[in-house]
């Protein structure tokens, strides 16, 4: 029974750490209907970025360590973001949804490429912030400090976006950009610059679950490529345009993978995908989505 | 023309006569060396382009230029895909004229390449993989198998450890043909050596998220936790186990497929108190520092894994073999390496078996704490040293056709 | 989704005109290896041009994306060289069922994901090629990561014998253009165009009387069934199957292949295969930057190039035309 709670424990804390990156997903999937296939690259950027400020930049004295790098990196990942959909995405807006989403692989083949080549594939190491080492026996499990941050951390971004995004007027705005953007621009809104600005949001939250994975997974250059499937899992299942849904399908796939993978291991890696088939079978829209 | 210039002269005619016709069995009059590995995922920094630079200071340090053999150089990137691999290998050998493969980390695509080069007559030195169905079920007589194997590094880790006292264990293994090979070899090892194996989780292969096995692996209370993983996985779990205060707890950690490059990548902090084994450490002796000393600039700073070190002694050998032989005639090449015994500034003496193994003692390694290391690459302290009869496969359990 | 993918079609079909290009391909593609080129090359880039044919059927006249179409090139791969290797069937019955396992596949897939339309019927298709990826990599049979090796080329029909490189390689010319023309006679038979008007506009095509999903699922089917042809073929020629041919990846490359090619032409796909095998061949040499300028190749083909090569050639005869 002890064991059973260790593991939904770090059941709940993986489905935090799901929810967090599935969040900027949910966002530019969500709301702009972008497919953007670069998120796990963006995700592998923003741990790369923690590395270098720790590793490559001195500014004197001062390390610019995780803290730093919290806050430093989605603003780079997400400047990159914004450049990329004001040259690139923006012209295909008018297409179909499948050529962002083939400019988007694309991408992140040539970011993936081209940090590979130059940083190697074993990975770089990245250490867990002092303030952070270290943890608690509870009893039935010893539970390290980062990881009882990582919950707390998601818990903090995910209800502030969900706020942002549900009940303020700037929320508003973009969520009626969306659905009807001839109408809002009309009303003196500049719809593009919005999309743009929501975008290289998205993209920062990308960045920033890239920072919080740097001191627990290995930061390497292929870091998002197979996660990049999880995480749509995630958003499809949340359903698209629900910002609570993906949060809440994120925390609660944690928690499913959790307990397969205590009574079935080996199947800990499909069972994402049984649950998407059999969710998208019984709700078309996802299980909090609205069809379109 | 006086007597001397006119024996001179006959005697220069007479050299090129008895040079061309020393190179007269050499296919193409060239020795092409075709370096195969994997430059772009999870085995770059292990093998690589190190393994090329490996190759060609091998080529350069034999001097076999100098006495009048061309070589030539092709390499490529199998990408860790078996059709890839043996679509490369077969190009090379049906029009390239490629005389020889070299490494080919990743056992799917050396198991193709090695039917391909049996089938092609040519020479193929695996320097990378790590499956002993190498000189097992799939032996061939043109294929050496250098460096380690899958059966040496689970009994090397295995029994040492058992012997040293960790003899309770508890697996946490990739669940793929691989990760079970390992986990199989390496109890038969344990339970030899008189310890037991508490349990064991199989976890799917590249998961990023090790802590619900971890804790299984805590609440077992077993003495050693083997890692029968590989690559990503394994960086993975020794980080997150570090993490979780295993070796802090009191548990020692084995790792049964782990680099010099996995070490540099986790970091010491993380690493420390690892142990496994492995058949060659730069630091070991002057000779092998050298070798690092020549190397490491001409490949980033990576300093030379087991691979690397592997595919240099294997090209030297392999270009003894056609010297003395005055022949790169693949089968007969092959035979030759078995005859004659090897030596070579990083493994030392030693000698290849009937089925194509390579005999070399093996090391069990410690991963040295952050305050023990005085430099960069400077991670390993030698814990044993396991005699090269007693560190492979005995012969007759291979299963080999060749062996009679 | 439907009506914006960009595709261009001859300003006539042009029956003749094609009849006349698939009979120059055919004799180019006769004579190549007597001219000197590699044949092995050659087969590999026929094998993966028609997948990418048999994706394209699906995608370019049937406007369905599928994220997971190499579930069905691998899964028929791995039974062809299974029951090649271990029950010794001659490669024709081999080839012929590996094809049949993609067929089945096709069927139950296709029912469970064309109910749903877009990202979702994308996504399923994903889902459950993923399930077939770890499937696979677990099960005894396919010797997971090692694949199934050394697949005995046999004799077709038990009379000639495929390790000769001539005979294989005509073998693997006659299976391509086969496939190739029964394509060609889909796509021009009242089934393709009742396709096409689904394609352009579901709703219209119902109210019409036509049932659109039950076109769908049988384009799908096809669409399964030659991809498993391509595959099982190609687990002969190459006398291997492994599970590079299951993974996303390789769905990926044939989405590639097709865009770059020139979605929903007939000879789109058949060019961009073979150009994507030869830069892959060429590039093969300098490793590390093969994902970099594949990844450039898609961003600019969808930023400037979105006709695919054969798509502005026939733009381009187009306007010189008029």
């Amino acid at each position: 029974m002890q064991a059973l709670f260790g593991q939904l424990l770090i059941g709940l804390i993986n489905g935090a750490f799901y929810a967090m990156l599935s969040l900027g997903l949910a966002v530019i999937f969500g709301l702009l209907n972008i497919i953007n296939f670069t998120h796990g690259a963006q995700y592998m950027m923003g741990a790369f970025i923690a590395w270098l400020l720790l590793n490559k930049v001195h500014i004197g004295d001062w390390q610019l360590g995780y803290w730093s790098a919290l806050v430093i990196a989605p603003i780079v990942v997400g400047a990159v973001g914004v450049i990329i959909e004001r040259t690139m995405l923006s012209r295909l807006y008018k297409l179909d949804h499948l050529y962002g989403l083939l400019l988007t692989f694309g991408l992140a083949l040539v970011i993936q490429g081209l940090f590979r080549n130059e940083f190697g594939s074993s990975g770089l190491p990245y250490q867990i912030p002092s303030l952070l080492q270290g943890g608690v026996n509870l009893g039935f499990m010893f539970l390290p400090i980062y990881r009882a941050w990582v919950i707390v951390a998601s818990l903090i971004v995910c209800l502030t976006t969900w706020y942002v995004i549900e009940r303020t007027k700037l929320g508003s705005y973009l969520r009626a950009a969306t659905e009807n953007p001839a109408l809002v621009q009309a009303f003196g809104i500049n719809v593009p610059r919005m999309i743009t600005l929501t975008f290289g949001f998205g993209v920062g939250l990308a960045a920033l679950a890239g920072v919080m994975a740097a001191p627990i997974y290995q930061v390497n250059p292929l870091m998002g490529a197979d996660l990049i499937i999880v995480v749509f899992a995630v958003v499809v299942i949340g359903g698209m345009g629900s910002i609570m849904g993906s949060i809440l399908t994120g925390f609660g796939l944690g928690v499913v993978e959790g307990l397969t993978k205590y009574f079935y291991p080996e199947a800990s890696n499909t069972v994402i995908f049984v649950v998407m088939v059999i969710v998208l079978m019984f709700r078309p829209a996802g299980l909090f989505g609205r069809e379109r | 023309m006086n007597a001397l210039k006119q024996s001179l002269l006959a005697l220069a005619i007479a050299g090129t006569f008895v040079a061309g016709a020393a190179h007269a069995q050499i296919s193409d009059n060239v020795i092409k060396i075709g370096v195969l590995s994997d430059m772009s995922s999870l085995y770059t920094d292990l093998a690589g382009a190190g393994s090329v630079l490996a190759a060609k200071m091998a080529v350069e340090d034999s001097g076999i230029e100098k006495r009048g053999y061309k070589v030539e150089f092709a390499s490529a990137d199998h990408q860790n895909k078996p059709d890839v691999g043996s679509a490369i290998a077969r190009q090379w050998y049906d029009t390239d004229k490629v005389d020889v493969i070299v490494d080919v980390p990743n056992s799917g695509v050396a198991l193709a390449v090695s039917q391909i080069t049996k089938d092609k007559g040519r020479v193929f030195l695996a320097v990378g993989p790590g499956s002993s169905d190498l000189t097992g079920k799939a032996c061939s007589p043109n294929t050496v198998h250098w460096a380690y194997d899958t059966w040496m590094l689970a009994n090397g880790t295995g029994t040492a450890i058992t012997k040293q006292g960790g003899d309770t264990w508890f697996f946490i293994t990739a669940d793929y043909a691989f990760g079970q090979a390992l986990e199989r070899d390496t109890t038969a090892a344990v339970t030899k050596a008189g310890g037991k194996v508490l349990g064991g989780v199989r976890a799917p292969i590249n998961n990023q998220d090790f802590s619900s096995f971890l804790l299984q692996a805590q609440s077992s209370k077993a003495k050693v936790i083997g890692l029968a993983n590989a690559g990503g996985d394994t960086t993975n779990s020794i980080k997150q186990a570090a993490e979780f205060g295993i070796v802090k707890g009191g548990q020692s950690l084995a790792g049964l497929l782990v680099f010099l490059t996995d070490i540099h990548a986790l970091g010491l902090n993380n690493a420390q108190g690892l142990i496994f084994t492995e058949t060659f450490y730069w630091d070991m002796n002057d000779q092998t520092r050298a070798f690092a000393k020549r190397f490491a600039p001409q490949d980033k700073g990576i300093h030379p894994t087991m691979v690397h070190a592997g595919v240099y002694a294997s090209v030297l050998h392999y270009l003894k073999a056609v010297e003395a032989l005055k022949s790169d005639d693949g089968t007969k090449v092959v035979a030759k390496m078995k005859e004659l015994p090897t030596d070579d500034p990083l493994f030392g003496k030693g000698s290849i078996r009937v089925d194509g193994r390579k005999i070399h003692p093996a090391y069990l390694v410690e991963v040295k704490k952050p305050a023990e290391s005085k430099a960069p690459w400077d991670y390993y302290k030698i814990r044993a040293t396991i005699p090269a009869d007693q560190a492979f496969r005995p012969l007759a359990d291979g299963g080999c056709s060749l062996v009679k | 989704m439907a009506t914006t993918i960009s595709r261009s079609e001859p300003a006539r079909t042009g029956g003749n005109l094609m009849l006349i290009a698939t009979a120059v391909m055919a004799i180019i593609l006769a004579l190549a290896p007597v001219a000197g080129i590699y044949p092995v090359f050659v087969m590999k880039a026929l094998c993966f041009a028609l997948f990418a044919c048999a994706f394209n059927l699906l995608l370019g006249f049937g406007g369905l994306l599928s994220f997971g179409h190499s579930m069905f090139l691998g899964t028929a791969g791995y039974v062809c060289a299974y029951a090649a290797k271990s029950w010794g069937l001659t490669p024709e019955l081999a080839i012929l069922l590996g094809t049949i396992a993609a067929a089945a596949l096709g069927t139950l897939v296709g029912a469970l994901a064309i109910r749903r339309q877009g990202i979702y019927f994308a996504m399923i298709t994903l889902a459950v090629a993923q399930m077939m990826y770890f499937f696979y990599l677990q099960t005894p049979f396919t010797h997971g990561e090692d694949g199934i090796q050394a697949v005995p080329r046999g004799r077709l029909f038990g009379l000639i014998d495929l390790t000769n490189p001539y005979a294989m390689y005509y073998t693997v010319l006659a299976i391509f253009l086969a496939a190739f023309l029964f394509i060609y006679r889909v796509i021009h038979s009242p089934f393709g165009q009742v396709l096409k008007a689904i394609r352009e506009n579901e709703p219209r095509a119902i109210s019409l009387g036509y049932d659109a999903d039950r076109y769908k699922l049988i384009a799908f089917v096809l669409s399964a069934t030659l991809a498993g042809l391509a595959g099982a073929t190609k687990a002969i020629v190459f006398q291997l199957a492994s599970l590079t041919d299951v993974h996303w990846t390789m769905s990926g490359e044939v989405v590639l292949m097709t865009l770059l090619g020139g979605m929903g032409t007939i000879f789109g796909p058949v060019v961009g295969a073979f150009v994507i095998i030869a830069l892959e061949s060429y590039l093969a040499g300098f490793g590390e930057w093969v994902t970099v300028i594949t990844g450039t190749i898609f961003v600019v083909c969808v930023l400037a190039f979105r006709r695919g090569i054969v798509g502005e050639l026939s733009a381009w005869w187009a306007r010189t035309r008029n």
